[in-house]
């Protein structure tokens, strides 16, 4: 049993409100993509995701995912840690403080940083349904599919066996050894292909692709894009579960790749399109940052920039793929995310650098095709379970209580319908006002939501 | 009198205005607006993808003015705001039967 180390844990506290805050992050940069009637459902859908699946993390996810394995490490016993117990007991003041640990850190510290994972896979999903879903049958969508897919691929893949092996942890990481340092597997492959299976089901939206789409604000974007990034460290460095050498190997792959996958997007647009766009930028970002997040412990600096140049070249062309299929992933989680996620999973293979801290040699490195084949089968695993059962439960939900909004709905903005809200008011107008003058009294027609809803008491 | 209608390319606006102050204009209304002549719109390219953007952005100057000065002050706009690209915009006028000072209540040519 490992002792309680206080930079250890400082870190992972840190980081845990780094990774964190990547879901507004991801909320804005989702956000400025849609156009301006969905801005705040694109929102919503991030933060719905931050409220549900907080709260089923502590319920059952934590112990579905971590707790001991329950048969081939397919899923971890759901009642072990259930609310929890069994992770808060002993002494926490005094001079000998006496509490579960999870290796070097307090049981809770780890608790707390992994359902950061969960919540922000969950909100990656929803940028293939812009502008169409309802919103409760996302979070009922939402909270299926965290139970009974997130929760048993986390375990798979991020639940290590303890050494003396009184705990058993998921097949991907303790049987099949596949590569997957802090989700590239489990979180990017995993969104990716639901986002796909999801964006099948409910359908394109009204007028895609004849009808242009813009993106609302640009800069929304950007800011989002930066947020990412920042709290990425968290996400990358922080998995190393420990202020040490190996986060900091972390820390500068996620640097450097993320630098080159946005000059790979910006290559291959100039090249492809003319001009370097902002968004081509933002986009480089995150299929960087999701390239190296399997990668960023087992591959050399100069191998983190041929995975990202990579990377953001493969992607900036997989975006296009829905056009050419036909499918409207709306924001692009196929083309970032599924494509970015099997690109740096796979990679891992033949990058694979043994002086780095993962210790393994990948192709390129005279490993052979040891690490490749199991990367790939890990990645495969994952793609095909995710993308089958995200599709049966998409169409349960759709066949339980419907997935979109009426028509008339989608084309007023689903802001309205779904939230009453309108996300700006640059009314010249002002909201009106005025000195007095008498006026009619105000009659509300049947489903109007009152101006004052909240404030009667 | 008569209400003399601008639209013109955003960018002409103050060339505009510092040529009507120089006549002795006392007033005007801009206001933002999109549309399309014969220069159509233009493309925007995200993620690859290109979108046709058929309303450019334009501005709208609205000027009430003497029928006497009419033509000095078309004169002055269209020469503010000429590049000879296409996309310069069109200057034209209407009659105004009636125009009333609120502050005041004075009427016609007073009021402008």
């Amino acid at each position: 049993m490992d002792a309680l180390n206080n930079g250890d844990t400082a870190w992972m506290l840190a980081s845990t409100a780094l990774v964190l805050l990547m879901t507004p992050g991801l909320a804005l940069f989702y956000g400025g993509m849609v156009r301006s009637k969905s801005v705040l459902n694109m929102m919503m859908m991030s933060l719905g995701a931050m409220g549900l699946i907080g709260v089923l993390w502590v319920l059952y996810g934590y112990s579905m995912a971590f707790g001991n394995d329950v048969g081939s490490g397919l899923l971890g016993n759901p009642a072990e840690n259930a609310g929890l117990q069994g992770l808060f007991v002993g002494t926490y003041t005094g001079d000998s403080p006496d509490y579960p640990l999870s290796g070097s850190i307090p049981a809770l510290a780890f608790v707390g940083f992994q359902a950061t994972f969960a919540i922000i896979t969950v909100a990656l999903i929803s940028g293939a349904v812009a502008d169409r879903m309802r919103f409760g049958p996302w979070l009922l969508f939402a909270g299926i599919w965290a139970t009974i897919v997130y929760f048993p691929v986390a375990h798979w893949v991020f639940a290590f066996s303890s050494a003396d092996g009184s705990v058993v942890g998921g097949w991907i990481a303790n049987d099949l050894k596949a590569i997957d340092f802090a989700g590239g597997t489990a979180v990017h492959i995993n969104a990716g292909v639901a986002a796909l299976a999801l964006a099948i089901v409910i359908g394109k939206r009204r007028g895609w692709p004849r009808e242009a789409m813009r993106p609302h604000n640009l800069t929304l974007v950007m800011l989002g894009a930066g947020l990412l990034w920042f709290g990425w460290f968290g996400f990358n460095a922080g998995s190393a579960l420990g202020a040490n050498g190996t986060a900091a190997f972390a820390l500068v792959n996620t640097i450097v790749a993320t630098s080159a996958a946005m000059l790979a997007w910006l290559l291959v647009e100039r090249i492809r399109d003319g001009k370097p766009t902002s968004l081509g930028a933002a986009s480089g970002i995150v299929a960087g940052l999701v390239a190296i997040t399997p990668a960023c412990s087992s591959v050399s600096p100069l191998g983190g920039i041929a995975i990202g140049g990579i990377t953001g070249a493969l992607c900036a062309l997989a975006v296009g793929l829905k056009y050419r299929f036909g499918y409207d992933d709306s924001l692009d989680v196929v083309g970032v995310h599924l494509v970015g996620g099997l690109a740096g999973t796979v990679l891992i293979g033949f990058f694979a650098d043994p002086g780095s801290p993962a210790a393994v040699a990948g192709l390129f490195y005279g490993g052979g095709v040891d690490q490749l084949w199991r990367q790939v089968v890990g990645a495969l695993a994952v793609l095909l379970y995710s993308g089958i059962v995200t599709a049966i439960i998409a169409l349960l939900v759709k066949a339980a209580i419907g997935l979109r909004v009426t028509p008339e709905a989608e084309a007023t903005g689903i802001d309205e319908t779904e939230h009453a809200e309108t996300g700006y008011d640059f009314s010249s107008l002002r909201g009106g006002g005025g000195l007095g003058t008498a006026r009619p009294p105000v009659t509300r027609t049947p489903g109007q939501v009152p101006a004052t809803a909240g404030k009667e008491s | 009198m008569r209400l003399m209608t601008a639209i013109v390319k955003p960018f002409a606006l103050g060339d505009v205005k510092a040529a009507l102050e120089r006549l002795g204009v006392l007033g005007m209304t801009v206001s933002e607006v999109q549309g399309y002549g014969r220069q159509k719109g233009h493309t925007e390219v995200y993620r690859g993808a290109e979108y046709a953007v058929d309303f450019v952005p334009k501005v709208k100057i609205e000027v009430l003015v003497d029928d006497e000065v009419v033509d000095k002050v078309i004169d002055a706009v269209v020469h503010a705001t000429r590049t000879g690209k296409i996309g310069d915009g069109k200057v034209w006028t209407t009659p105004v039967e009636t125009v009333v000072r609120v502050r005041t209540g004075e009427r016609g040519s007073d009021a402008i």
